[in-house]
This record gives structure tokens, C-alpha cells and sequence, in this order.
């Protein structure tokens, strides 16, 4: 009989030791909106406004370069902090990897995880085909749509924006979306908003193309296929080829830049095939 | 090397591959449309809604605002608010309800100072340049000053007392030996602040600041106005005394 997925890591390393990322990301999740929160709430201001746009300390302005280039598009120069703020969080998930903002920052990725646990939990197995090429596509139309209505048409219902902005400013009818990806996720296509549709994902993608810092699966010859990596990874993809791909030539570095650095797959696996490493990589592959 | 070897593990066939990323490109394509059509709808600004002192037109406004709610936060009497989603205006972009909140017209306008993108356009000098909103007098039946009574309160109120409303001295017919005296904004100097409107006694105010797109009237291009023309001029542009013929009455 299979065991429930990652029941051999906590037999070999403890319960744990095989949370052990999966709770730094939901404390660096929450710690995050927690910041934004307790500004209007306690009147403590560490940060000020949101994933957007926001301000650390009264002093370094922070913002989502996928805004601002909506922004660029629908007609308009920033003023200067926006494009500073838009520089650093350019350069700061150029170095750390770019999905690293979906697997430690985003707010939807615990809507996401959540689907993707009762998916198992659920044993739902039903998922439509679709293709995770489809983000770029509407990454595409986020940015050629500004072009010609003059206005950032994805901001209108942007659930990340949406998601951050609510918990902060009050979140309105914006929950019916968050429901709304919930359920595309759990009962549609598996791992379907983040891996297959969300533009912010796939700009975040680009912009960590050529991040030093990727999961390598070091000691791949361990494995003993137990395939628990690709049950928890989101995009499992991206673990097939450094993983069993080794007499066609692939190294064990995870070099897609679809990997969200989540390093879930550092925690489920038994036999200690991955870790976090920091070469650079030779190219990434799409 | 990896990109240079070839991608055989994964048996997919091609037709496999169009099919879904067909249907990938049909539903973004159909998503665009929606989106596009949603994005028109919400481009105008509903009545109600003001933007913060200084904010572009509404169209470049649309382009520059990127929601982060700065102004927002940097209010100090929590006049604006970040629109929700199906509320009546652009989704997450800072607006007020006079009505509820008005703008309390700080001088050092926090709001402006606090944005980023230039959403709130730093050439704004002084607050009281301001122009948010236009307050109009809609309702010239219930308003207590127009039947000859000495309300006044939205002339008191207002931040540019005596220039952005003056009370008019009309007759009052009912009583034929009464004055009114009727509140009256004059839109080159009515900031749009809203505290005309927050301060009208009535359960529904009488006067009320709307979106000066909405408040004013256009007039047409080749439009002169001939007592201006003639001051500018320094006498009248036609011939002085153009001479008709007199009509008298028939029998008269
Ligand atoms: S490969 Fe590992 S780190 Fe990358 S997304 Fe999958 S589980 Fe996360
Ligand atoms: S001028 Fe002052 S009161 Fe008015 S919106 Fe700006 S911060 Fe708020
Ligand atoms: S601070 Fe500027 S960009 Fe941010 S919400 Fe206000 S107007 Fe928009
Ligand atoms: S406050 Fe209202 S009722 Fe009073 S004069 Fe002004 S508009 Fe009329």
C-alpha cells in the first residue's frame, strides 16, 4: 500500500524537519501582510501602503515593476520613487529568483496550497489540459490591453493586488475572485492560477531567468522514486529532468525559471536529494 | 546543455500540444474581451465619487494610479477610501464621498506628498487651487435659503468663504418685501472639497459636489462673447448703430 505523501519523510527526519520551509514561507506570507496591517490597525507604520506601491521606514519606496510597466503601457511616466521602487524589486527578485515574490510573498499562494491540499486530501484527480504556456499569453494581454484603452485593465481585477489591498484597505465584493480561484483550482485544473494563468507569476518568471540561487537535486542518484517531490511541487515540470534525466545528459540543477524556490521539495523528500544552492546556472530553460 | 538537448521524455503529440494551446489562446483572447469591455465601463467616474486634490483628468488618472493606497494612509481624517470591487469607481483607486468624509483641504497636502506615480500631480502648488469636484446648488426647491430663509451653513462652511460661495441678494416673490439670499459657487475658485455638501443641514443635502466633468457645461469652440470681445477690442467690432427698419403694429 502507497503511504500518504511525505509520511517517510516525517518517519526518517520528523514532522518537523518536513515543514520546516512550508512554515518559513507561511511566517514570511503573514509576516509580510502582517507589516502592512499593523499600520492602519495599531497605528504602527513599518510599511506603508501595499504590494503595489508601498514605502519601508519613510524612506525606501518599494514597487511591483508588473504595475508599473502597466503603467508604461496605458501612457504614463511614473514619477521618479515609483521608478526607483520599481528598480529594486526588480533587482531584488532578479538575485533571489523571481517566483520566489509566488512562493514567499503572494497572499494567493496560501489559496493556491490550500486548493492543492484538499485536491489531495479529496483524492481529486479530474484536472482539464491546459497549457502553462497560457500565463505568458495573458501576460501578453495585460500589457497590450493598457496600450489601447489608456487604463491598467488588469488591475481591475488583479486578485494579488486585490488580495493585499483587501486585507489592508477592506476587501469588498473582492472575495467572490478569491473564491472564484479557489474553487478553478480545486475542482478545474490542478495547480491552475498560479501555474497555468497568473500574468505577476509569469512576469516574476521572467525577471528570474538568471537568478543564481536554484534547487539543485544534488544527490539525485538517493532517490528511490517515491515520487512524493512531484505530489507538493507546483510545478512539477520542472523537477523531471534533474531529476531522472541524468544519461540524457541534465544536470541535477533545477533551472527552469518556473521553479517558484518554494523548496517544498527540500522538506518532503526522505532521502535528502535536494538543497538550495547558488551557482549560476548556464541558461534557464522555459 | 540542457537546452541543447533534445526534450524526448515527455511523449506528447503535436496535435495534443495545439489543442491545448489553442484553447490557452482562445480563453485568454475571450478573458481580454471581458476585460477590455469592464475596463471601458468603469473609465467614467460616478457622480458621488471625488478624487484627491490634484489628481489628473480621469482618463490619465486611470493610467497612472497603480492602487497602493499611500494617499490613503497619509490622510489624516481618513477622507479617502480605495474603491472595492463592483463599487462605482475604478477598482482600488483612492476616491471620496463627500457626503460622508469631506476633504478637510490640509495645506501641506499629505495625499499629494505621499504618491508615488504622480497619479496626484506634484505641479498642484496650493491646496487651494484644488479642483476635486464642483459644487453645484441641485436642488433649488428644498434648499432653506431659496425660500427665504438664513441657513447659510454651506456658506459658512466653505474653506474659501466669499469666493468660492457667495450668497446672491434676490428678491423674494412670495413675501414681495423679503430679501433671499441665494448660495452660489463659482467654479473658478470652488476647490470641490465637499464641505458645502457634508454640511447641509437637510437629510439630503442641497447642494453637492459632483466630478467637474459632470458639474460643467462646455461652451461651443467659436463661441465669443461680445461684451468681451469689445472690452478686449477697445470698442465694439460691428458698425455702432445698426439701423431696422421700426415695426409698428397694424392699426396701432
Ligand atoms: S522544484 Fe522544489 S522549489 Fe521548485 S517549485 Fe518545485 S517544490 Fe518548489
Ligand atoms: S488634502 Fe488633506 S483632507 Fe484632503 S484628501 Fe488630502 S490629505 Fe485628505
Ligand atoms: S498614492 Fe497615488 S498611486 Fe497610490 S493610490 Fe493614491 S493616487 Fe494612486
Ligand atoms: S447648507 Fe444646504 S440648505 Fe443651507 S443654504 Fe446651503 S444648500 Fe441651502
Amino acid at each position: 500500500m502507497k503511504h500518504p505523501i511525505g509520511h517517510e519523510a516525517i518517519e526518517t527526519k520528523g514532522w518537523f524537519a518536513t515543514h520546516k520551509y512550508l512554515l518559513l514561507r507561511r511566517f514570511c506570507q503573514l509576516g509580510i501582510l502582517a507589516l502592512f496591517v499593523i499600520g492602519p490597525l495599531l497605528d504602527i507604520w513599518i510599511i506603508k501602503g501595499n504590494l503595489s506601491s508601498s514605502l519601508l521606514l519613510d524612506t525606501v519606496p518599494m514597487t511591483d515593476p508588473f504595475v508599473a510597466l502597466q503603467a508604461f503601457a496605458a501612457g504614463h511616466l511614473l514619477e521618479s520613487s515609483a521608478i526607483i521602487g520599481a528598480m529594486l524589486i526588480t533587482g531584488f527578485y532578479f538575485l533571489l529568483g523571481g517566483r520566489v515574490f509566488c512562493s514567499w510573498v503572494c497572499p494567493v499562494n496560501m489559496i493556491s496550497d490550500a486548493a492543492q491540499w484538499l485536491r489531495r486530501k479529496l483524492k481529486i484527480r479530474t484536472s482539464t489540459k491546459l497549457s502553462r504556456k497560457t500565463r505568458f499569453w495573458v501576460l501578453a494581454m495585460t500589457l497590450v490591453l493598457p496600450i489601447y484603452l489608456g487604463t491598467m485593465a488588469w488591475e481591475l481585477i488583479n486578485p494579488v493586488s486585490m488580495f493585499h489591498r483587501g486585507v489592508i484597505f477592506g476587501m469588498g465584493a473582492g472575495w467572490v475572485i478569491l473564491v472564484g480561484i479557489f474553487l478553478f483550482d480545486l475542482l478545474l485544473v490542478e495547480q491552475g492560477w498560479c501555474g497555468h494563468i497568473c500574468p505577476q507569476g509569469a512576469f516574476y518568471n521572467l525577471v528570474g531567468r538568471f537568478s543564481p540561487i536554484k534547487v539543485t537535486a544534488d544527490k539525485r542518484e538517493q532517490c528511490d522514486k517515491c515520487m512524493d517531490c512531484f505530489a507538493v511541487c507546483p510545478e512539477p515540470q520542472v523537477l523531471k529532468m534533474p531529476l531522472f534525466g541524468e544519461n540524457k545528459g541534465f544536470g541535477p540543477l533545477i533551472t527552469s525559471a518556473d521553479c517558484t524556490n518554494c523548496a517544498r521539495c527540500i522538506d518532503i523528500c526522505s532521502k535528502d536529494v535536494f538543497k538550495i544552492t547558488t551557482i549560476l546556472p548556464e541558461k534557464a530553460e522555459v | 546543455m540542457s537546452s541543447s538537448k533534445p526534450y524526448q521524455a515527455r511523449k506528447m503529440s503535436r496535435r495534443q500540444l495545439i489543442t491545448d494551446a489553442s484553447r490557452g489562446i482562445c480563453g485568454v483572447g475571450l478573458l481580454a474581451t471581458g476585460l477590455a469591455g469592464y475596463a471601458k465601463q468603469s473609465q467614467s467616474l460616478a457622480a458621488q465619487c471625488l478624487r484627491p486634490p490634484g489628481a489628473l483628468i480621469e482618463e490619465d488618472f486611470l493610467a497612472a494610479c497603480v492602487r497602493c493606497g499611500l494617499c490613503v494612509e497619509a490622510c489624516p481624517y481618513d477622507t479617502l477610501k480605495l474603491g472595492k470591487l463592483f463599487e462605482p469607481v475604478t477598482t482600488g483607486t483612492p476616491y471620496f464621498d463627500a457626503n460622508i468624509i469631506p476633504c478637510e483641504m490640509c495645506e501641506d497636502i499629505p495625499c499629494q506628498e505621499a504618491c508615488p506615480t504622480g497619479a496626484i500631480s506634484p505641479e498642484l502648488e496650493s491646496i487651494n487651487d484644488a479642483q476635486m469636484g464642483l459644487a453645484v446648488l441641485l436642488d433649488q426647491e428644498t434648499c432653506l435659503n431659496t425660500q427665504g430663509l438664513r441657513c447659510d451653513i454651506c456658506h459658512r462652511v466653505c474653506p474659501l468663504i466669499d469666493e468660492a460661495i457667495t450668497l446672491e441678494v434676490q428678491r423674494n416673490t412670495r413675501t414681495g418685501h423679503h430679501a433671499m439670499f441665494i448660495p452660489t459657487v463659482h467654479s473658478d475658485k470652488c476647490t470641490g472639497c465637499g464641505k458645502c455638501e457634508h454640511a447641509c443641514p437637510l437629510p439630503e443635502a442641497a447642494i453637492k459636489v459632483l466630478p467637474r466633468e459632470i458639474a460643467k457645461g462646455e461652451l461651443g469652440k467659436h463661441y465669443r462673447w461680445g461684451w468681451i470681445e469689445k472690452d478686449k477690442a477697445g470698442g465694439s467690432l460691428i458698425d455702432e448703430v445698426l439701423d431696422l427698419p421700426d415695426r409698428v403694429p397694424e392699426g396701432g
